[in-house]
């Protein structure tokens, strides 16, 4: 039968199991929106910007495992896509961009609302198309979400001219995709696993350092057997946390420039690292000549690409984490290294996260903790940019597989609120809490009339500081305090909230905390808190920028609890 | 570092963009390419490349990692330590009046070149063969006075069979090869 290429792609869509489309529409995909009513089975969410629909469906894919969807217009629509697009690229989430496109006998001629998206989001995609016969629509689509979801996840764009939505073909999805050159390796090489076994065995002090790859192969009871057996004890990655439960006994927390001071004082004195689908980007090793300076590496990637990108490795294992470690684990003899184990304890014990300073003020750190607390640990935190990211990095205890959501790669503000909608959206039975910062929040706080009308309903805790935070703290710090272009006079964030239809409140001191929380839990909808923090807070612990993780700086003056 | 040249040799899709997509990454990530020559290859809907880069042996390796990322780069293999045979071409457009003329064909007949075009004031020739080769007669031809010259940059291929094999067919070896880098 034929059909328009509006339908072949909703079909196609609807093939790939897609539930969900974040999207605005536009000139060019009238005629896309025009056929989605035919398609009930695909949920549109009208967004207030692209890019929230490109953090959105970001933050569904990472909360679900499966492929988000957004959707733009040619021109201004897919430009504003961009952010989201490269966000998704740099923490390898897979995504489906669908633009439209001026027609074709426009195209090259700088028509209305022509950009050049698939030449713009080349570096920033792991594949895009240019569909232009809509008999090929399908086949693309089918390789879209081929390659999106399979090997190391990425964002892939299709753009699509008008025309070719209107133009008829027959429909037929394929059942294969024809890509020789994309086969990911699965199975890791068994002579370097055997490798990789020895070392483990043999060494003295080693080290996992488990990064987002462990979510994304699922591989939580592998690596949680690899670090039981022979008594590892495991740090992770930003992206990395909540991929080993943080109650654990052998769980060391996040490494990093505001990693804990034991997790990079291991990584200082481990014999060997196993880093397990995680890539040494530059926020996790510091000073790259000076990463774990006595330890040999064993590196497992999916992407052949980063074996030896950034780090000098020992033994490379290119694979898929669960199947690696499946295999791994069979060769590791279970072991003890108690005199490592106890050294690692000690530090945990001489060096604990900087504890909740007692003061008359409203100390961010405390906010965490307490959400922590009411929500038991069940929340999915989707963070924004900053000093906000790091506190419910560190105070939150993530216990839950996959509970926390937050802009790596690219640390883009604005990522907080349409991602929380996004994770929300696409698990609806989850309470979800987006810790905002009061700069990034305003970045893409339209999307808050998505949330009133989609019913979505996201818990919203606004760390408002007052500042760019962040940046204000590299000024302190550095610049000898000149905070230049860093107040915020912001807007009232309950009136706003109140405006779009979401009940709020202020909270300004420690004793309101919890009743704040659990009154936003109680709240059936969305819910906004704005706490109102120590305006000049900073995260600690810090690696300087261009320092070694060994020359991390604790909060000065900062008592330490023995 | 020490640095040397490598030669690259990838097979690609034959589609639009292709290059595109390698110049971009070679530019992102400040790769330094000496040459990149494009072709049709034996294989239908494939073109061969040969890719010539200055660098240390890691940067090459990644370089080589990366282009197999791009999804219509079917094939990269570094054949710098194959035998191989490696030529490129040149048109060089040189000053000759009739006084100079003999000189020149001399010179041109010892590189075993050709004269492809004879102008009142000027002739065109066409040499092949690796840099140095080309290099040597350019120097020869300077005192005439050269007037242009355009070349192709290296194209090369590893001697005898079965060399680099085509997709879909590549031995369990070189797999496991290709694995433990
Ligand atoms: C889109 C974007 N612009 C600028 C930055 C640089 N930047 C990093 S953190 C930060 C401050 C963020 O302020 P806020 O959202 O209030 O969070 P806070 O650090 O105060 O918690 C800025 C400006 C960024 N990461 N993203
Ligand atoms: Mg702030």
């Amino acid at each position: 039968m034929k059909m328009t290429g509006a339908q072949i792609l909703c079909e196609s869509l609807v093939k790939e199991g897609v539930e969900v489309i974040f999207g605005l529409p536009g000139g060019a995909v009238i005629p896309l929106y025009d056929t989605l009513p035919q398609y009930p089975q695909l949920r549109h969410i009208l967004v207030r910007h692209e890019q929230g629909a490109a953090h959105a469906a970001d933050g569904y894919a990472r909360a679900t495992g499966k492929v988000g969807v957004c959707m733009a217009t040619s021109g201004p629509g897919a430009t504003n896509l961009v952010t989201g697009i490269a966000n998704a690229h740099l923490d390898s989430v897979p995504v489906v961009a669908i633009t439209g496109q001026v027609v074709r006998s426009l195209i090259g001629k700088d028509a209305f609302q022509e950009v050049d998206i698939t030449g713009i989001t080349l570096p920033i995609t792991k594949h895009n198309y240019l569909v232009l016969e809509v008999g090929s629509l399908a086949k693309v689509v089918k390789e879209a979400f081929y390659l999106a979801r399979n090997g190391r996840p990425s964002p892939v764009l299709i753009d699509i001219p008008r025309d070719v939505f209107i133009e008829q073909a027959e429909f037929h999805y394929p059942s294969k995709v024809d890509l020789p050159s994309s086969k990911p390796t699965l199975q890791g090489h068994p002579t370097q696993i055997k490798k990789a076994a020895k070392l483990i065995n043999e060494a003295q002090r080693p080290l996992i350092i488990a990064g987002r790859g462990v979510i994304i192969s699922g591989a939580y009871a592998e690596l949680k057997q690899l670090a039981e057996t022979a008594q590892i004890p495991v740090v992770t990655t930003l992206l990395g946390i909540s991929c080993f439960p943080e109650s654990h006994i052998l769980s060391f927390g996040m490494l990093g420039m505001h990693g804990t001071a034991y997790a990079n004082m291991a990584v200082e004195a481990a014999d060997l690292i196993i880093a397990v689908g995680m890539r040494f980007g530059d926020r996790a090793t510091c000073k790259v000549s000076a990463f774990a300076p006595h330890a040999s590496i064993v590196h497992i990637d999916i992407d052949p690409a980063e074996i030896g990108k950034n780090m000098r490795v020992d033994v490379p294992i290119v694979g898929d984490v669960k199947l690696v470690l499946n295999a791994l684990n069979k060769l590791i003899i279970s072991t003890e290294h108690i005199d490592w184990f106890q050294q690692l304890d000690d530090w945990r014990k001489e060096h604990p996260l900087t504890f909740v300073r007692d003061s008359e003020g409203l100390p961010p750190q405390f906010v965490i903790r307490k959400i922590y607390e009411v929500t038991q640990g069940e929340a999915i935190i989707v963070t924004g940019v900053g000093q906000n990211q790091m506190w419910a990095a560190q105070h939150y205890w993530y216990n839950k597989p996959n509970s926390l959501i937050s802009s790596g790669g690219l640390g883009a503000m604005g990522f907080e609120l349409p991602a929380a909608m996004g994770a929300k959206i696409g698990c609806p039975d989850n309470i979800v809490w987006c810790i905002a910062g009061d700069g990034g929040f305003q970045m893409t706080i339209q999307e808050l009339a998505t949330i009133v009308q989609e019913k979505v309903a996201v818990k919203i805790a606004i760390i408002n500081n007052g500042y760019l935070g962040m940046v204000r703290q590299w000024q302190q710090l550095f610049y000898k305090r000149r905070y230049v272009a860093t107040p915020l006079a912001g807007p009232d964030f309950v009136k706003v909230a109140e405006a779009y239809g979401i009940p709020g409140l202020r909270v300004k001191r420690k004793e309101e905390v919890v009743s704040a929380i659990e009154q936003a839990m109680e709240e059936q909808g969305p819910f906004l808190i704005d706490f109102m923090v120590e305006p000049e807070e900073n995260v600690y612990p810090m690696v300087p920028p261009g320092a070694a993780l060994a020359e991390i700086i604790e909060e000065p003056g900062k008592e330490v609890a023995v | 570092m020490t640095t040397t040249k490598h030669t690259l040799v990838a097979l690609v899709e034959d589609k639009p963009g292709v290059l595109t997509r390698m110049a971009s990454l070679f530019r992102r990530r400040g790769f330094n390419i000496e040459s990149i020559v494009v072709g049709r290859s034996e294989l239908p809907h494939l073109a061969r490349m040969t890719i010539v880069i200055d660098g240390s042996t890691t940067m090459v390796e990644q370089v080589r990692k990366q282009l197999d990322k791009i999804i219509n780069v079917v094939k990269v293999s570094d054949i710098t330590a194959d035998d191989t045979v490696a030529r490129e071409l040149a048109l060089i457009k040189v000053g000759a009046t009739a006084s100079t003329r003999s000189e020149i064909i001399q010179i041109v007949d010892v590189f075993r070149a050709n004269i492809v075009d004879v102008a009142s004031d000027s002739v065109i020739i066409e040499v092949t063969g690796d840099e140095e080769k080309i290099n040597s007669l350019f120097n020869l031809l300077r005192g005439f006075g050269i007037k242009e010259m355009t070349r192709t940059g290296r194209i090369a291929m590893t001697r005898g069979s079965p060399g680099r094999l085509p997709v879909g067919k590549r031995s369990s070896k070189a797999q496991a090869k290709r694995q433990k880098t």
